[in-house]
């Protein structure tokens, strides 16, 4: 395996050392370490069913949720192993968001309480608080403008764009230093992606984001590192400008030139 | 034979064929709903002329004497329907939840396939098992035994019906929920079965309305009643049961008795099952 080592300029904020996921006998994640520096954009790319998804549900403990998933290795998230020892993966899940691919609000909510349920549910009554809260999650997701007037509407009643905004949202009021997204606008129209692209640059002056994604292009422009996977190994970790210029792996370069995946 | 030729043919028979089968679905829909506007009509027809206010205020009165009501019939079945959904209700609920949101564990397994044999025991089988349960070792048929017969079949319709609802949202809300950073129950609890209430509910009154026409568990348990009730160690007057006493009686009285009883529960089951859809709007869970 070619991984050029990439020296971060500040600590990592979350790094892993040699994670394997498997899924019953099926190895997903072949020992893939990696270190992702604060307030950056990390972009995942590689081929479908090269394990890049499956690695971003470890580093939330989502993985585990999956019948015969298991899990090898270590994540470290500002210097706290997720998977020490009675670690509680809720704590964890506070502290890594994550958007899906599909805007999953949830449907019985409203727009408000879509984005303050992981207050509410905490057990925070503090109307002040919460309405707070809402705004600023809502305006640091640039949805505010669109649903201020119409707080108590559903959250399943906006369009796709504005509902993967909406769960953006939802994560950013939780308040996570780290934020995991999984090709969130592979199910959104181009306007409404670029919208959510610009939104990274936005959201790193705060939390740190790693995105997977399929589309090379918005890889290239929204990340300040990207990884490649292939077949459930990381084949090449780098600053995107040098990955998308200059790959130092023969398969990187067959990729993002379009030649396989 | 030219291609047009042909096609043309096989147009004109599939054109056939099409309006043949559409007839014949219409048919058989048609056949379907015939009985239930044959029972509405018959039960309204005769049911009608024994319709006062006495029938939900006196009691039965004596053979020959004009007059009485099945009062104490009306209150018996609402003193059984609400003990049996007071038990039936929160423990169906609990296990249909426990099958969809734990359906991986072996124990889940044996629970569904109980559930699903429970559900098809005749009801007069677990009238008997109630009867054995309850009546034999208490000296004496009872509200009690008869409500437990009712909630032992009320168990599995909800169980079953909440499963199935709260199978349809998407585990993708289940895992945003989580990756919140919610425990497992509360994502449970306060996303998905809140999400589900109202087909949950649906679930609920369709159950309660099917005990509460039943008859066959009531026989061996909470038997039958003269009287007003007069708790719930004794035994109760219900309707069906009143309904199937009178129904056979060579009386006139006590068969125009059954008939309006007949009306009122049918009535009651229709009217909960309207309001029902009117409350949810035909809403999807």
């Amino acid at each position: 395996m070619m991984v050029k080592e990439v020296k971060p300029v500040l600590p990592p904020v979350l790094s892993t050392k040699d994670v394997h996921a498997y899924f019953g006998a099926f190895e997903a994640v072949k020992g893939v370490s990696l270190d992702v520096e604060p307030n950056s954009v990390t972009a995942l790319i590689g081929p479908s069913g090269c394990g890049k998804s499956t690695f971003l549900r470890t580093l939330n403990r989502l993985h585990e949720e999956i019948p015969g998933a298991r899990f090898e290795g270590e994540v470290t998230l500002e210097g706290e192993n997720i998977y020490g020892r009675g670690m509680d993966p809720v704590k964890v899940r506070r502290k890594i968001g994550m958007v899906f691919q599909k805007p999953n609000p949830f449907p019985s909510l409203s727009i408000y309480e879509n984005v303050v349920v992981g207050l509410t549910l905490a057990g925070i009554r503090d109307k002040r608080l919460l309405d707070e809260t809402a705004e600023r999650a809502l305006k640091h997701a640039a949805l505010w403008g669109e649903v201020k007037d119409k707080l108590k509407a559903p959250g399943t009643s906006l369009s796709g764009g504005q509902q993967q905004r909406l769960c953006i949202a939802r994560t950013l009021a939780v308040k996570p230093p780290v934020i995991l997204m999984d090709e969130p606008t592979s199910a959104l129209d181009p306007l409404s992606t670029a919208r959510i692209e610009e939104l990274l640059g936005e959201l790193k002056k705060e939390v740190t984001v790693i995105i997977v994604t399929h589309n090379m292009q918005q890889a290239a422009r929204c990340s300040d590192r990207t990884a490649f996977f292939l077949l459930g190994e990381m084949v090449e970790y780098d600053r995107s400008t040098a990955i998308f210029t200059n790959p130092q792996d023969r398969r990187t370069e067959k990729y993002i030139t379009g030649r396989f995946g | 034979m030219t291609t047009q030729d042909l096609y043309a043919k096989l147009d004109f028979r599939r054109t056939v064929v099409n309006r043949l089968m559409l007839g014949l679905l219409g048919l058989a829909s048609l056949v379907a709903i015939l009985p239930l506007l044959f029972v509405l009509y018959y039960v309204i027809h005769r049911g009608l002329a024994g319709l006062h206010l006495s029938f939900f205020t006196a009691l039965p009165k004596p053979v020959g004497e004009a007059g009485g009501g099945l009062g104490n019939a009306v209150l018996g079945t609402l003193i059984l329907v609400t003990m049996g959904s007071a038990v039936g209700v929160p423990i169906g609920i609990a296990s249909g939840v426990f099958l969809s949101e734990f359906k991986r564990s072996r124990f889940a397994n044996t629970v569904r396939s109980s559930v699903e044999l429970l559900a098809g025991v005749p009801s007069i089988i677990l009238g008997i098992f109630a009867y054995a349960l309850l009546v034999v070792p208490m000296h004496g048929f009872s509200a009690l035994a008869g409500a437990l017969a009712l909630a032992i079949i009320l168990i599995p319709t909800v169980a079953k019906t909440t499963e199935e609802v709260l199978k349809l949202v998407p585990d993708h809300i289940r895992e945003a929920g989580l990756a919140l950073g919610l425990p497992r129950w509360k994502v449970v609890l306060r996303i998905v079965v809140y999400g589900s209430r109202s087909g949950i509910l649906t679930g609920v009154m369709l159950g309660v309305a099917r005990i509460s026409g039943e008859s066959a568990p009531l026989l061996f348990t909470a038997l039958n009643s003269q009287y007003w009730p007069r708790g719930i160690f004794s035994p109760i007057s219900s309707l069906p049961v009143q309904i199937y006493t009178y129904a056979i009686s060579p009386f006139d009285d006590w068969t125009q008795l059954a008939w309006t009883g007949s009306m009122v529960l049918v009535a009651v089951v229709l009217i909960a099952n309207l309001s029902m859809r009117a409350i949810l709007g035909g809403k999807k869970a």
